[in-house]
């Protein structure tokens, strides 16, 4: 799976990415974990809260830094 | 706590303790201080340690019990309803709107970027969206926390509702004043690929969880500035002699309320720093006008918003934006100064 974390980076775009990492290695996915950091790319998504995080092209959080337990809910969800 | 199924119970229990201790701060620190310590009263030490035993909770608790209620509220607002509330206004209704839309919606500076692409695709005007961004940092559930606590009810409405007339008006004349040219060019190119999927409800569990999560946040992040806020502010209390800061900063001067605005735009502390240390200057003899407008200064006119804003604003609307609010708040400052109080 391709997972992105958008953020122009801030502290909690960082702490997203970070919980994220975190929750795809305790789960032992296949993913790919981006950091998109260019505005214009993240307008793409149409989020108008930072961080976000975007799972195959679908955004799926935004504007929060969840609990690792969320972040790896979402993620199951979302295979 | 994830143990007990229904939070709503579990908050409507906890209200009353909260009552309670929030009503015995008084004796609990009158206790601590004249009983435990043994201080005798009336002393610069004892009168400073008694202000930061007392204060500190008593803002902490307050702080809690806000952040938790407007984190509940915050749940059914969110910057994509927002957007779409807007969408449409006429021009006065709308500053008016975003205005108010702009205290209840969670807005974080760090997010002002995708926030103001977002509205200008959506076709809302320039100075609506610029009110929202007034509003938004300007009136927080922080500063209108320590207002309640430290100044009280009035002032922390006086604060509120000139807040919005300035969001409100400063947006109504930015839009005016017709600055399209002076937004970065690339910023009306930008086009959404996709459309944000629906909003997914809540129950009332979700929410409350969500205001927890959001007390956690906030209080982790800035307890210790109110902390050092309050200690300043204590010894102030205890050691500076009343009316000692009334010469310079006192209504005499017509200056006092410009001087304390431009002290204030690079100052970048988080109300709960600054508005303890601004209780106490007021009880030193600054005026209310221009402690107001140093709080509103400092608050809603930041530097690093500004360098975040200049990555979509050219420098001469970032200009104008500045002159426009430090008027307002110049405004607010003499109003309060010479005519009001």
């Amino acid at each position: 799976m391709e997972i992105k974390v958008l953020g122009t980076g801030c502290a909690r775009c960082k702490s997203l990415e970070k919980v994220t990492t975190k929750a795809v290695n305790e789960l032992n996915l296949d993913a790919t974990i981006e950091k998109v950091e260019d505005i214009q790319k993240i307008m793409e998504f149409a989020v108008m809260r930072t961080p976000a995080l975007v799972i195959n092209g679908k955004v799926v959080i935004t504007g929060q830094v969840p609990e690792i337990s969320e972040v790896k809910e979402i993620l199951t969800n979302n295979i | 706590m994830s143990r007990i199924k229904n939070k709503i119970v579990l908050v409507i229990l906890l209200i009353p303790v909260w009552i309670i201790i929030y009503k015995s701060l008084k004796t609990i620190s009158d206790f601590i201080v004249f009983r435990v310590f043994q201080m005798t009263p009336e002393t610069h030490l004892t009168e400073t340690i008694r202000f930061f035993i007392y204060e500190v909770p008593k803002v902490l608790m307050l702080l809690v019990l806000i952040i938790f209620i407007v984190g509940i509220i915050r749940t059914y607002f969110s910057p994509e309803k927002t957007r779409k509330a807007l969408e449409g206004k006429s021009l006065f209704a709308g500053n008016v709107m975003a205005s108010l839309l702009g205290i209840v919606t969670p807005f974080c500076s760090c997010s002002a970027i995708p926030l103001f692409l977002g509205f200008v695709e959506a076709g809302i005007p320039l100075g609506v969206t610029f009110s929202f961004l007034i509003a938004a940092p300007m009136i927080n559930e922080v500063a209108l926390v320590l207002l309640i606590g430290l100044f009280g009810w009035k002032v922390a409405l006086i604060y509120v509702i000139t807040g919005l007339a300035i969001a409100v008006l400063a947006g109504f004349i930015l839009e005016k004043l017709n600055l399209k040219r002076y937004v970065a060019d690339w910023v009306y190119k930008t086009h959404a690929k996709q459309s944000l999927s629906e909003e997914v409800t809540m129950t009332f569990n979700q929410r409350i969880s969500s205001g927890a999560s959001v007390v956690k946040e906030i209080v982790g992040k800035i307890w210790i500035y109110i902390l050092l806020g309050i200690a300043v502010g204590a010894g102030a209390h205890g050691f500076v002699p009343d009316e000692y800061l009334a010469g310079a900063l006192g209504n005499q001067h017509w200056y006092s309320v410009p001087l304390a605005i431009l002290v204030g735009i690079p100052l970048y502390s988080n109300a709960a720093g600054i508005i303890p240390i601004i209780s106490v200057l007021i009880e030193k003899g600054v005026t209310l006008g221009t402690a107001l407008a140093f709080m509103m200064s400092v608050i809603g006119l930041s530097l690093p918003e500004i360098i975040i804003l200049k990555k979509v604003l050219k420098w001469q609307l970032i200009g104008i934006f500045i002159g426009v609010v430090a008027t307002g708040i110049i405004m607010v400052g003499y109003i309060f100064n010479y005519i009001a109080f």
